[in-house]
């Protein structure tokens, strides 16, 4: 599965690779309307030294996490938000004759070395603020950062494909949907307490982005839960990925079995 | 009129996608949601920044979002991208009616479907949700006369950009830049008025500002005075529909039709 997948993926980057000087562009065009969400923050922060009770350096730190997480499912599988288009234009039939699961056929569409792009203002912040966060690094803080990181990943990617499987039902809910992934690309880089408590609630229960770095990030940070729940759920990260993961296998298959071809 | 008509059928066009619609309303109001929290943040931290206050900051959220659509923030070429890679433009340019006015047309047709079905919700929603002062409707006239001269400058923007494809030959780049100036010096990533020092200055003149930034301002009776804002963007509007028109002749001579 890896190996199709990294087969069709370096096939169409060879395909972009045909117009290096339109793929170099778009690549910084990428790295830099990726890193506008970190303007803005600077912005703020040329405004005020505290935002909802946190520093620049741990505002930086979760915008590092979730950009970072944010960017490695984008890249992987965002493209499965295209189902509905390929529904629409009758492509997915095509999609489902060939030999590999549909799935990675999508994930890998247009893949191309600009996508790497969208990890470069995350990763950088990250690397420059972590030495500056005046933490004792105890063993479990260390290991929380690739921890949170790759179940953040794996829930935004999750989101992902459960959101598209919507796409199954309703063939035009691609920009609803946006407001889930997207939606969470833009509002984890901020801590919670900027938003209502009540808001919080449905971000830790209902749709749960507070667990791609928000309730990790409190662990390592040392900061109070707002919201006051127990401690075990800074570490519910993994669980919560796990489940998710499951929940979206379950509603893809489901959806591809139910899929009948527009027939045009 | 045959421009009424280019008009009409772009917005009957945006209305066989009611679901779309729908689906794009919901996602502008989350994400005016999101920022308002976070303005309201920042509001608390410094009260009155920028001469706004609070609930200043959190309509501008929401009027944000509605603009979204009318202005095309994102700065999607016009349709016309596709007729110029194709080659089809020769038939458009050979028509015995004009170029631009024709897409200046189509494009406020689009603006006025988007205006009234995709920018009208996340503002209702703002205004309800955040219990936000609801202005006059002297001030929504102004506002509305605001939006058309915003849509106007808007559409000189981006047929420049377009036009720019009979060079380039792949609009990709050009779009991206186009994407970056148009989400940054709008005010959309969060307002003008929070921009420091020269930077705040700059971008309060440059033609994106009129696309969000004046609008916003009319709305809340904030910023300059209502003369003076207009008068940036009709402005910015004769410069860039001028400049298109001079494109336009440009392109006239640099299009090679090769017969069959």
């Amino acid at each position: 599965m890896v190996r199709t997948y990294g087969l069709l993926a370096w096939t169409w980057m060879r395909a972009a690779a045909q117009h290096p000087v339109s793929m170099s562009l778009i690549t910084v065009g990428v790295i830099v309307s990726t890193g506008l969400d970190l303007a803005a923050i600077a912005i703020i922060f040329a405004r005020t030294r505290e935002l909802a009770g946190f520093s620049v350096a741990e505002v930086m730190f979760l915008y590092g996490t979730a950009g970072t997480s944010f960017a490695v499912a984008d890249i992987l599988i965002g493209t499965v938000e295209g189902l509905g288009d390929h529904i629409k234009h009758g492509s997915l039939d095509a999609i489902l004759v060939r030999p590999v699961s549909p799935l990675i056929q999508l994930a890998t569409e247009e893949f191309s070395p600009r996508r790497i792009g969208k990890l470069v203002p995350p990763v950088t912040v990250l690397a420059l603020v972590l030495p500056r966060l005046h933490l004792a690094w105890t063993l479990g803080r260390i290991v929380m950062v690739p921890v949170m990181l790759l179940s953040g990943a794996v829930i935004f990617g999750a989101l992902w494909v459960l959101t598209a499987s919507l796409q199954f039902l309703i063939t035009d809910s691609r920009e609803a949907m946006n407001a889930v992934t997207y939606g969470g690309g833009t509002l984890t880089p901020y801590p919670l307490t900027v938003f209502g408590k009540d808001f919080v609630r449905g971000l830790t229960f209902m749709i749960p982005l507070a667990f791609v770095n928000w309730e990790p990030a409190l662990y390592i940070l040392g900061h109070p839960d707002p919201l006051g729940l127990p401690a075990a759920v800074r570490f519910a990260s993994p669980a919560v990925a796990a489940v998710l993961c499951l929940l979206a296998a379950r509603a893809w298959r489901s959806g591809l079995r139910h899929y009948r071809s527009t027939g045009s | 009129m045959i421009f009424l008509r280019v008009a009409s059928y772009a917005f009957r066009r945006q209305a066989a996608y009611r679901a779309a619609a729908a689906s794009g309303v919901l996602t502008n109001t989350v994400f005016g949601v999101v920022r308002a929290y976070v303005l309201i943040a920042l509001w608390q931290a410094r009260p009155s920044l920028g001469g706004y206050h609070v609930a200043d900051a959190v309509a501008y959220c929401f009027l944000t979002q509605a603009l979204i659509g009318p202005v095309n923030i994102f700065a999607g070429g016009l349709d016309l991208v596709e007729r110029i890679r194709t080659g089809d433009v020769a038939i458009d340019l050979h028509r015995p009616v004009d170029l631009q006015a024709w897409w200046l047309a189509d494009d406020l047709g689009r603006a006025a479907f988007a205006l009234l079905f995709r920018g009208g919700a996340p503002l209702l929603f703002g205004v309800f949700a955040f219990r936000l002062p609801v202005p006059g409707p002297l001030v929504w006239l102004e506002f509305l006369l605001s939006v058309l001269l915003a849509v106007l400058v808007s559409f000189g923007l981006r047929y420049l950009v377009t036009l720019l494809v009979f060079w380039l030959h792949d609009d990709r780049g050009i779009r991206s830049v186009a994407f970056i100036a148009s989400m940054f010096f709008s005010g959309m990533v969060l307002p003008l008025v929070v921009f420091p020092g020269w930077l705040g200055g700059l971008s309060r003149v440059l033609p994106w500002a009129a696309l969000i930034q004046v609008p916003a301002d009319v709305f809340l009776g904030k910023g300059p005075d209502l003369l003076d804002a207009y008068a940036l963007q009709v402005v910015w509007a004769v410069t860039l529909i001028g400049g298109g028109r001079l494109l336009t002749r440009a392109t006239r001579r640099k299009l090679v039709i090769h017969g069959g």
